[in-house]
């Protein structure tokens, strides 16, 4: 394994692949490239490293530690490019680090300041900073929903009395136009066209290499020609819903109308934040509506609390799996965008999921007011990156907002400089 | 003239450096390093960075010193197979059909085969440079397709089975960011982002590529455009633009306009919007007379 970081010219001789070595490549995956697997950070081939590679691994797992998404691949190609740089010096090992590691633009700062703080041993004020106000994510994993059952129960008894309004809400489940909402939802959900074509009997391209071996089969004759189209599929819907103190009277209506998306289209993700970032999607799976918010209700901790706006978002970005949800995704956050304190971050999240979105709108329960203005420094600055600033004070509002995502409309910035 | 290839290129940054200026691109420390990284590694180059500072070119100028043909595969929503890897001539394979009667024929032969940007480049490794051009103007779909050709350079077709890359070919992509890429995509590429040059280094640019412009303009543009940048523009210049201008004020003051007024009168190449026009028109005449002195 040492081998190949102690022999300058091992990577570059392995470029060239030999046929033995691609089939190899083609049948296991396992024996693609020697050097990954000694290279993850825990693993035991490790002691077989020289001894000055261990600050180049200790690197790697310092910023996946601070949650930079960092492949072992990745790690390899790094030793790999310190070792072909010489290197002569610290900037060579900066450098190398930089191609090999690929830390995204945004956190370019933050990654030079782990770097000086891990080969150069400064003092790391940001960083100790950060991790105080980390954000809590949770995710509901099917584990917990035993124990959300029984807490519910308990408090059965003092809830008592409130199941006659419960029930009552119930009967107005089709006053409140969400029946009708879930229905609509699938099919008025933003499309986008896929890869993949489907054959069809009108309005399509030829499907040339189909009507091909068509005629090939009926010995050159050409029979009527067959054609296809691309299909469309419906475009994921994100819901990130504020729950903080400012937001509540309208949490309730919100949870209800985040269960008729998930009821109501095939891919729609739902997270609340407040000072922590929840996942409540797979809670909101279940039919019945108050079982499935009572589940919801129990897994989120920060009811009614603060807002951290703009930190809970960008630990939204931070997990990979979620910023994905975000890819190509109509996204629409329910929140008053009161952010406390410094806005900065909120921009910058805001920045990154507009970039990552189809559609990024913002529904403030504020904007019901008709004299409301985008006039704070947080909603002035997020603007131009929003696609659209909608009223989130009723619910039909919202429903209407939802079902009219497929169609255009001017950004929000044009709309509210007009207003103003 | 002595043979280039890859291996004498790349022996350090250093070399891929000057190889680049005799290219005329001049290359910083780290984007010769990360070139360099990138042929040694035999791993796809992923060049991010603002419009217009000059992601392409650079790829040009990589394919110019290694004295390969630069095959480009510009990106666009809606890019799919058909375009990037190859499709079948089905026109000629119907005439061909025909033409053969009762012979045996067959039409998956070569002939029929028009060979995408991908193909070519498989084709042959050792003397194309592949440019996969603003590649976040595409479908994610895509994406993944060209993960799966970066990751182990071959092509299935099926009615040929899979053709693979003799040698590992040498690969550059660039994005503008305008979304995120996958993670998976940058992990498997060297990666480098290009940002804005300092005034002098933009200077020496635009000495090098725009003909006849005096030092001193150079610097003026040079200065000029890095206040400009500073801006909140909707669209900021970059390097082509201020090499445009740097021209254009050339060719204008030797027909007769004095040096201010030259560069004025220019700001069109420059700018190209209109509400940011108006809003550094009054102020373009402070910012000159600042960079020319």
């Amino acid at each position: 394994m040492s081998r190949d970081l102690n022999d300058p010219s091992a990577p570059f001789t392995g470029r060239r692949c030999p046929e033995g070595a691609d089939e190899g490549r083609r049948h296991d995956g396992q024996k693609v490239a020697p050097p990954l697997t000694c290279l993850p950070a825990s693993s035991p081939g490790e002691e077989s490293l020289p001894r000055a590679a261990e600050p180049l691994l200790g690197f790697a797992r310092l910023l996946r530690h601070h949650a930079f998404p960092i492949a072992p691949e990745q790690v390899s190609s790094f030793m790999q490019a310190v070792t072909l740089l010489g290197p002569r010096s610290m900037a060579d090992i900066r450098e190398a680090a930089l191609a090999t590691l690929a830390p995204s633009p945004d956190r370019r700062g933050e990654f030079e300041a782990h770097f000086r703080s891990h080969f150069y041993g400064d003092a790391r004020p940001s960083i100790a900073g950060e991790e105080d106000e980390e954000t809590r994510i949770k995710d509901d994993h099917g584990t917990r929903e035993e124990k959300n059952q029984t807490t519910r129960q308990e408090k059965g008894g003092e809830l008592s009395s409130a199941i006659e309004q419960l029930s009552s809400r119930d009967f107005q489940r089709d006053d409140d136009g969400l029946g009708r909402f879930r229905h609509k939802l699938a099919s008025a959900l933003p499309a986008r066209r896929s890869f993949r074509t489907m054959r069809t009997r009108s309005r399509g391209t030829l499907d040339l290499r189909r009507s091909l071996s068509e005629i090939v089969s009926a010995d050159g004759d050409i029979p009527s020609p067959l054609l296809r189209r691309r299909q469309t599929v419906p475009r994921k819907l994100l819901l990130l819903i504020d729950i903080s103190g400012s937001m509540k009277l309208h949490t309730a209506d919100y949870l209800k109308l985040a269960h008729a998306t998930v009821q109501g289209a095939d891919r729609a993700e739902i997270f609340t934040f407040g000072t922590r970032l929840t996942r409540i999607t797979s809670a909101l799976r279940i039919r019945d509506r108050d079982q499935a918010l009572a589940r919801a209700a129990a897994l989120v901790d920060d009811w009614d609390g603060g807002t951290r706006m703009g930190p809970t978002l960008l630990a939204f970005l931070s997990v990979p799996r979620f910023s994905a949800f975000a890819r190509g995704a109509a996204v629409v956050i329910l929140s008053d965008a009161l952010e406390r304190g410094d806005h900065a971050d909120l921009e910058t999240a805001i920045r990154r999921l507009s970039a990552r979105a189809f559609r990024l709108s913002l529904a403030t329960p504020l904007a019901g007011d008709p004299r409301f203005q985008p006039a704070t420094a947080a909603l002035r600055a997020i603007l131009p990156d929003l696609d659209d600033l909608i009223d989130g004070s009723s619910l039909n509002s919202l429903t209407d907002f939802i079902l009219s995502l497929a169609r255009p409309a001017p950004a929000a910035s044009t709309i509210w400089k007009r207003v103003s | 003239m002595p043979e280039v290839t890859a291996e004498t290129v790349a022996t350090s940054p250093e070399a891929v450096a000057q190889h680049l200026v005799a290219s005329r691109y001049l290359a910083d420390d780290s984007l010769a390093t990360a070139i360099f990284l990138a042929i040694r590694l035999g791993k796809p180059l992923l060049l991010e960075g603002a419009p217009g500072v000059g992601k392409t070119e650079a790829a040009k100028a990589i394919a110019e010193v290694l004295g390969r043909d630069l095959v480009r595969l510009q990106c666009y929503e809606g890019i799919d197979a058909a375009h990037a890897l190859y499709e079948w001539n089905y026109q000629r394979q119907l005439l061909a059909i025909r033409h053969a009667g009762e012979h045996e024929i067959d039409i998956y032969d070569d002939r029929f085969l028009i060979a995408r940007p991908l193909l070519q480049v498989l084709r042959a490794p050792e003397q194309r440079v592949l440019l996969v051009d603003e590649i976040d103007r595409s479908d994610h779909e895509f994406e993944a397709l060209l993960l799966e050709f970066l990751s182990d350079f071959q092509i299935s077709i099926p009615e040929r089975g899979t053709i693979r890359a003799e040698a590992q070919p040498i690969v550059i992509l660039t994005s503008n960011r305008t979304r995120e890429l996958a993670e998976a995509l940058r992990r498997r590429c060297v990666y480098h982002w290009i940002g804005y040059p300092d005034t002098k280094r933009e200077a020496e640019i635009i000495m090098l590529r725009a003909g006849g412009v005096a030092e001193a303009t150079a610097r003026a543009v040079a200065n000029a455009v890095r206040e400009i940048r500073g801006r909140p523009l909707a669209k900021p210049p970059g390097i082509s633009e201020a090499v445009e201008w740097a021209n254009a004020a050339t060719i204008l003051e030797k027909g007769g306009s004095p040096w201010p007024e030259a560069f004025r009168r220019a700001i069109g190449v420059l700018i190209k919007d209109e509400e940011d026009l108006s809003g550094i028109t009054p102020e373009l005449g402070r910012i000159v007379e600042e960079a020319l002195a």
